[in-house]
């Protein structure tokens, strides 16, 4: 296809600028408001948090590899895991994704920049000073009694562990401000796409027309405002409670702990279809392009994704089946977590259809999307599995809940995004990542992955309860412990790799061109990296796939939408 | 960049949704969130505290300040339906007006609060009652004391004569913020002084 053929939006040649000083690029970095190089700061924040919360992992499976084992102490124990969870969850999964959203909604809806380019610096440094804020306070987290330094109650923070006479120092006020803090950017970045989606498309991107990645992160930005905000209420009450003297988790004093359970898990659960809709929607980008066929079933995926989003918000309570709640409690919420694996279950059936019979090409983007589609699956699985009350009354709380939700959130969320990562790293940079990289990156990966997941199911239904700071032997723990840590070396070597492979593609990667996957969003129409002002012209899209349209203008796709 | 073509065909732009419409919509969802939970904590303590007082011998119900605030809703929209329109010197006395109701209910909810704590020794660590009290209230105070700041930085402004008819989309937003407001306390209002007394 000749580049001529493609009217719409070539960027105009403007002539290559020169290098400038260092100090010139940084400001230029830290004032910018264009929704790009947001988007990049976005990942590569998360990608330096990932670096501290992958330590921190590893920190504790060496101290769990073998029973009775004295690599860190109790305490320190206590402080990884809790930095580890709220690290991984707030500073990494996320930023990554709204990074990733924030690149290419904009792009893939043919506008210039977000609904409000200044609100999206202001929620990018929030989210960056709450991240700051967290590990300030293995600095400033001793506080006046010397006591802590880190917070050390788990990234769910029940009552009353957070309460000043239990929760001493200052550990516990850095927690709660950087998740407030981060909290405060994340619905500004919710208000932002959910405005720019709405209100900034191309002539002729109808709602029914828009690329579904752009749907997905519709119905994600709208799930922000009812999963962030009763978190960013609960964390002003503690706050009351603890800076005002309240009562709200106070038990002494009428308050009830269990409150604290509810308002965490209505935040908690909820933000787990925050974190996986974004991967669902780069699947539903990536796999059609590598099997060469159009997305089966756009709107029952659309729908399937709305129907998560409500769902969603009324199973929070399966993670609190072991406190007291009455049995119609249970079965409401048993019966309200078997309902949402159902439109999973269609987007995974509709994803494997889109593979049916199309030309399947297997490179390192592809890869990983297919390891997603094995691997969440059995996260899926046993997400079914623990939904049942009784079964949970056993398995709540040890390992088998470590590793179903580390399938969901490595097996599931880090696949889609590395498949996302090898996908538009060549928008971004202009360059191709590096092919035999990738597949080791992903065979080590997947090999690392199932070595450290697989053994925590079995030794949870062995009875190995989570957040233990080490364990007798005799147990039979200790072989899938031995295996899971090491396991966890086997992953940080292929994430070495991946990320030697991001800087040397960077640098020495081969040209790209702007369409180097023959792809149909609008993203690949304008250059790569694409200019400040993304598009020349404005596109004017007619189906879902304007460059196919573009490419074949015998057949284009809105014959037949 | 002076080169670039000027933008999206108005038959196009006019059939999507405002951004400052969807944006402020958009965070009332999400402020309409944290204040169901605020609610729901009241309600789930109502009558759960230790030790007294009981809201029977503490509260007074403020029906002058909730006559305030719920007609500014009226007058705010009276303004900016006369800023549609054009009609600066209408829009500016309503505005105004608003402002000025917003205010008494604040000073009405100051005084009250001053009663309480100075008179009746009542706060926030008193008991139960008393956390979820003053922070649902002063959760929503809070609340309509922003919107008053910006009502009142609109006003210096119109009083400048720099709010011209084509600012009215930018007033109908705080507008919505401001609606939000007085709906949610329609809200507090019956939990607090009719359910929860």
């Amino acid at each position: 296809m000749a580049p001529d053929s493609m009217p719409i939006a070539r960027a105009l040649s403007l002539p290559r600028s020169e290098r400038k000083p260092w100090l010139e690029v940084l400001h230029e970095w830290v004032i910018t408001v264009d929704h790009k190089k947001i988007g990049v700061m976005y990942v590569l924040y998360g990608l330096l948090f990932m670096v501290a919360g992958g330590i921190e992992a590893t920190l504790m499976r060496i101290q769990l590899a073998v029973p009775e084992a004295r690599f860190v102490s109790p305490q320190v124990f206590n402080r990884l895991f809790t930095m580890h969870g709220t690290t991984m969850i707030f500073f990494v999964a996320m930023p990554i994704l709204f990074g990733f959203a924030n690149y290419l909604v904009p792009l893939m809806i043919g506008a210039r920049d977000m609904a409000f380019p200044r609100l999206n610096a202001f929620s990018f440094w929030m989210t960056a000073f709450g991240g700051l804020l967290l590990y300030f306070s293995y600095v400033g987290g001793a506080g006046v009694y010397g006591a802590g330094s880190a917070p050390s109650f788990g990234w769910w923070a029940y009552a009353p562990l957070t309460s000043p006479a239990f929760a001493r120092g200052h550990s516990t006020d850095f927690w709660t401000l950087a998740l407030l803090v981060s909290g405060v950017g994340t619905v500004g970045f919710g208000v932002n796409t959910v405005a720019t989606i709405l209100c900034m498309r191309c002539p002729g991107m109808k709602l029914t027309k828009m690329p579904l990645l752009v749907w997905l992160n519709l119905v994600m930005g709208g799930m922000l405002f009812f999963t962030i905000s009763p978190l960013t209420a609960a964390q002003l009450m503690l706050m009351i409670d603890r800076y005002l003297g309240g009562h709200f988790f106070d038990t002494q004093a009428g308050g009830k702990a269990t409150l604290w359970m509810h308002f965490f898990w209505i935040f908690g659960h909820p933000e787990v279809y925050v974190l996986i809709i974004p991967a669902f929607a780069f699947l539903s980008e990536i796999v059609p392009v590598f099997s060469r066929k159009a997305i089966f079933g756009y709107p029952i995926m659309v729908a399937a994704t709305v129907g998560i989003g409500f769902i969603s918000f009324g199973v929070w309570a399966h993670h609190l089946y072991t406190i007291d709640m009455p049995s119609y409690g249970q079965a409401f919420f048993v019966g309200m977590s078997l309902a949402i694996a159902v439109p999973t279950g269609i987007k995974i059936f509709n994803w494997l259809a889109t593979m049916w019979g199309g030309k399947i090409w297997l490179a390192t983007p592809m890869l990983f999307c297919v390891g997603f589609l094995f691997q969440f699956l059995i996260a899926g699985l046993t997400g079914v599995i623990l939904a049942n009350a009784p079964f949970d009354w056993q398995l709540g709380n040890s390992y088998f809940v470590v590793a179903h939700f580390h399938y969901v959130i490595v097996g599931g969320i880090l696949f889609a995004l590395f498949g996302a990562f090898y996908y538009w790293f060549p928008k971004v940079t202009g360059r191709m990542m590096d092919e035999t990289l990738g597949k080791w990156h992903f065979w080590l990966f997947v090999i690392g992955f199932h070595l450290t997941f697989d053994p925590m199911h079995i030794a949870g239904i062995l009875g190995m309860p989570r957040r233990i700071w080490t364990y007798q032997p005799g147990h039979g723990w200790a072989i899938w412990n031995m295996i899971s840590t090491f396991g966890v070396f086997v992953q940080a070597t292929a994430i070495l790799i991946f990320v030697f492979n991001l800087i040397h593609s960077y640098l020495q990667g081969a040209q790209a061109g702007d369409d180097p996957w023959d792809a149909w969003t609008l993203e690949w129409s304008t250059s790569s990296p694409p200019p400040p002002y993304n598009f020349a012209v404005i596109p004017e899209v007619k189906s879902r796939r304007p460059l196919w349209d573009l490419k074949h203008p015998e057949d284009p796709d809105w014959q037949y939408e | 960049m002076s080169t670039v073509p000027a933008a999206i065909p108005s038959s196009w732009a006019t059939r999507l949704p405002r951004r400052g419409h969807i944006g402020m919509l958009s965070l009332v969802a999400a402020e309409s969130a944290i204040f169901s939970i605020f609610i729901v904590a009241y309600i789930y303590y109502i009558g759960k505290s230790l030790s007294g007082p009981t809201p029977r011998q503490i509260l007074v119900v403020p029906v002058f300040g909730t006559v305030c605030l719920l007609s500014s809703s009226l007058t705010i929209h009276l303004a900016v339906t006369g800023l549609r329109k054009g009609r600066a010197r209408v829009f500016k006395a309503f505005w105004a007006i608003t402002a000025a109701l917003g205010a008494i209910f604040l000073t009405g909810t100051a005084l009250d609060w001053r009663r309480m704590i100075y008179k009746l020794g009542f706060t926030i660590r008193t008991n139960l009652f008393g956390t979820t009290y003053y922070s649902l209230v002063g959760l929503h105070a809070f609340h309509v004391t922003v919107g008053f700041i910006m009502l009142a930085i609109v006003l210096i402004f119109a009083l400048a004569g720099k709010v011209r008819q084509e600012h009215a989309e930018k007033c109908e937003a705080l507008s919505i913020y401001w609606h939000f407001v007085d709906a949610v306390w329609v809200v507090v209002f019956t939990v607090v002084y009719i359910v929860g007394r």
